[in-house]
């Protein structure tokens, strides 16, 4: 296979990300996410109306009589198929949910509640804690797991790798208002180990390629080491794309948030094992005494 | 790493066959309880109700303080110590000591062996933390104090929570704790819990009190409003019965009225009581109260003595029917709060399985055509490991009963697609290989010793991240974790057992063969 000379471009792509990492944070510290009931509490129904005449506008006007606090009702896969989402949610009351369906049947006609979340707001701020903390525990997972592996400036490659795409996947979220739920805590998760496999996948070529040749700088070695595990990288990602498209196109619209969180990290994590990790490394000028040295001791 | 001895070959085979065969009993019926095991499916797919609820033990703890002022009343004395002005205030207990007593009352309070403040013995930790200012003391539920009454009180509650569940009948509800204060209730297959919430909303405390003025009244009395809202009356205090001394309740029709009533039968200590109660209240009227609402209050016309009784209060059949229920299964310790409730309609449930399994099929079609493409017959060899991998993760999932949710089934569709990296890596190594050797068993061999780190480094990090979901998550990402890491195992099992095997065979077979892979 022909060398594409990656590291050309190490230092345009990292402008980019810089650049893409910043816009992230910007919109996720001033637009913030859109957390769902998950997490910041409140009820969600899923329902199907009879006949595809109730519109969105007519679903929205019966329930604002309702006087539920901030009601927000969302088109959901076919037309008759609609999101509620309310901040009131009381679930002591047996019949809060039936009232609102009585209620909704009297203006739009017969309707099936086919899915109810009511979330209470000690319920939702330690579903957000321990999200967040499950978050923080895998990336510390993470960072000892590669700590032990690799010498600390493959560990630094590694993880800022992760960082960037974590921030970057959630700040997608944030700019399209993309909803946050205990499933995106999942893929979030699962994009820090697919992340990390595929940083790993090239390091463990560095480091062969650091003892084998003692000789070639860093620069040039990173991007022999990118083109040797290059159709590896390739394969994967479009295997794990294909399983994630499907599960995109037809797992129907509960998995959508969850197959695109996924998506985004599988293509965040992929970019970043070539253009953020391997750059880190020719930063920090590893050479074959870096591995050697830790060898030795 | 291409040698496999017959013994080893022989056990990969049975192995995969047992664990597939639990696989396909997932779709035939055998009449046998080992061999014919079903992946249990969480609430998502099949549809049904999970409820949260929560204790609210405020009630059970001044309940607790009130009981152990009298308990402390009467310990004084015994020791003639003189205490006065009790005050319950702030979860605590504060009373006063006579100024000669004060060291005596210390040391009683924190004595290991106290008898008043228990429970250091067992648990190094006094039921209860004193403060001590001049003469006036201060008692509060010390940690361990407050995490035995709430498991006390926990215990009670989930006992009447699954008496409730259980008298409604639905089918296997799952009943569990939850911390120290919470219980979780699993209702497969209900697409309305409107029923059970209002059957565990109610505390259900059944008291017995006449309706008096209050001068007569040397209990006291507090005014309690009528259950319809309509109107209000002066209780008693004293509760000549409550609803502990009831043996059974059920809903019948009383002759007379044609109305429907609860009919309730006491034990012989109700009976005595209710019997001695009614015959000295002929023409007052007996208040009777649940939840501190007057349900009815009717006039004693006679004295009631047989342990027979009838509540009336404008019941429908099915209201009746309820506060039977809540009567005959007992009063909760405290109240209970829904927090969290997430329901599922069976149609969803069902919808989503299709979904679930499509994405399955077509995710399947997609990488299989892909390996195929990319590497012929070592396509072929990675999709039958594939494969393999896919009978042996729902196979392990089937065996150990796991649930599997819907996001489980993301997790299963994201094992197809992750579990090829593995021969990847593997086959990617063989090719690099095989262009400095010539002899491709060696090559073979090396690439699949090379590989061999890297594929384990990229599959803990995976599998770290399932570990981590696993303890963090709860309910449907639970069911995600469980298939992504349960999928790592398989993966790496079909890659090194059956995807090496069938390359060994065919790789000594063919070694003079030219451009193998």
């Amino acid at each position: 296979m022909k060398t594409i000379y990656f590291n050309k471009f190490y230092k345009s792509f990292n402008i980019l990300s810089g650049i893409l990492i910043i816009a992230s944070l910007v919109f996720l510290v001033f637009k913030g996410l859109n957390f769902g009931v998950d997490f910041k509490g409140g009820t969600l129904i899923e329902l199907r109306t009879d006949k595809s005449s109730a519109n969105i506008t007519k679903i929205r006007d019966s329930f604002n009589q309702m006087n539920l606090g901030d009601v927000s009702v969302k088109n959901f896969g076919n037309e008759t198929d609609f999101v509620v989402k309310f901040e009131k949610q009381n679930s002591n009351d047996p019949q809060f949910i039936e009232e609102i369906k009585t209620k909704l049947s009297n203006s739009i006609g017969t309707v099936d509640f086919r899915r109810v979340e009511n979330v209470g707001p000690k319920v939702s701020a330690e579903l957000l804690r321990s999200g967040v903390i499950a978050i923080a525990l895998s990336l510390a997972a993470m960072l000892l797991y590669i700590w032990i592996r690799f010498e600390w400036q493959f560990s630094l490659g590694a993880i800022l790798a992760l960082f960037h795409d974590v921030i970057i996947t959630l700040g997608v979220f944030s700019v399209f208002s993309l909803e946050i739920n205990l499933s995106i805590v999942a893929a979030v998760l699962t994009i820090v180990g697919y992340s990390m496999n595929d940083t790993v996948v090239i390091f463990d070529r560095v480091r062969e390629n650091l003892r084998k040749y003692a000789d070639i700088k860093i620069f040039e070695l990173t991007n022999i080491s990118i083109n040797e595990t290059l159709s590896r990288t390739i394969i994967t990602s479009v295997t794990t794309l294909l399983a994630l498209l499907s599960i995109f196109i037809f797992g129907g619209e509960i998995l959508k948030g969850f197959s695109l969180a996924m998506i985004l990290g599988v293509i965040f994590g992929t970019y970043s094992s070539i253009y953020i990790a391997n750059p880190v490394l020719v930063s920090l000028k590893v050479s074959q005494r870096t591995i050697v040295k830790e060898e030795k001791e | 790493m291409l040698y496999f001895s017959k013994l080893r070959v022989f056990s990969v085979l049975i192995f995969t066959l047992i664990i597939s065969y639990f696989t396909i009993s997932n779709f035939t019926k055998v009449d046998d309880e080992f061999f014919s095991k079903n992946i249990k499916l969480g609430l998502d797919l099949q549809g049904g109700s999970y409820l949260l609820l929560e204790i609210d033990n405020e009630p059970v703890i001044t309940q607790r303080l009130q009981s152990k002022v009298l308990e402390f009343k009467k310990f004084f004395k015994d020791k003639d110590i003189k205490v006065r002005n009790f005050v319950i205030e702030d979860k605590s207990i504060i009373f006063d000591v006579e100024n000669s007593k004060i060291d005596e009352v210390k040391s009683l309070l924190d004595d290991d062996k106290s008898e008043i403040n228990p429970y250091f013995q067992q648990y190094k930790s006094h039921q209860f933390n004193f403060e001590n200012m001049d003469t006036s003391f201060k008692l509060e539920f010390s940690d361990y104090g407050l995490v035995l009454l709430k498991n006390s009180s926990l215990d009670q509650a989930i006992e009447i929570v699954r008496r409730r569940v259980d008298e409604v009948g639905t089918n296997e509800p799952n009943i569990l704790k939850r911390g120290n204060d919470r219980i979780l209730v699993e209702l497969p297959g209900l697409d309305d819990p409107g029923r059970i919430k209002s059957l565990l909303g109610k505390t259900a405390n059944l008291t017995f009190q006449f309706i008096s003025s209050s001068s007569e009244e040397t209990f006291g009395t507090e005014k309690l409003s009528f259950e319809d809202g309509s109107s209000e009356a002066i209780v008693s205090k004293r509760i000549v019965l409550s609803g502990d001394n009831l043996m059974d309740a059920k809903p019948t029709m009383n002759n007379q009225t044609n109305e429907t009533v609860v009919s309730f039968s006491l034990d012989r200590v109700g009976a005595k009581k209710f019997g001695k109660a009614t015959s000295n209240g002929v023409g007052k009227r007996l208040a009777i109260v649940l939840d501190g609402k007057i349900i009815s209050a009717p006039e004693v016309r006679e004295p009631i003595i047989g342990g027979n009784g009838q509540i009336s209060g404008n019941f429908t059949f099915q209201s009746a029917t309820d506060l039977a229920l809540l009567l005959r299964s007992g009063a909760l310790p405290a109240p209970l709060n829904i927090i969290e409730e997430r329901t599922v309609g069976p149609d969803l449930g069902k919808d989503s399985i299709n979904a679930g399994i499509m994405s399955l099929i077509i995710g399947f079609i997609l990488v299989v055509a892909f390996m195929f493409y990319k590497y012929r017959f070592f396509g072929l060899i990675a999709n039958l490991a594939l494969i393999s991998n896919l009978f042996l993760l729902v196979g392990i999932l089937t065996l150990f009963e796991a649930t599997l949710t819907l996001p489980g089934i993301a997790g299963i569709i994201l094992t197809v697609g992750m579990a090829v990296d593995a021969n990847v890596l593997i086959f990617e190594r063989i090719k690099e290989e095989l262009k400095n050797e010539n002899n491709s068993i060696v090559a073979f061999d090396s690439g699949y010793t090379k590989s061999r780190t890297t594929i384990l480094d990229a599959n803990i990090t995976t599998l770290i991240a399932a570990v981590i979901l696993f303890f963090m998550g709860s309910g449907p990402i639970k069911g995600f974790s469980i298939t992504l890491g349960v999928g790592i195992l398989t993966t790496l099992f079909s890659v090194y057992f059956i995807a090496r095997l069938i390359t060994a065979y065919y790789v000594i077979k063919n070694k003079h063969k030219e451009k193998l892979i």
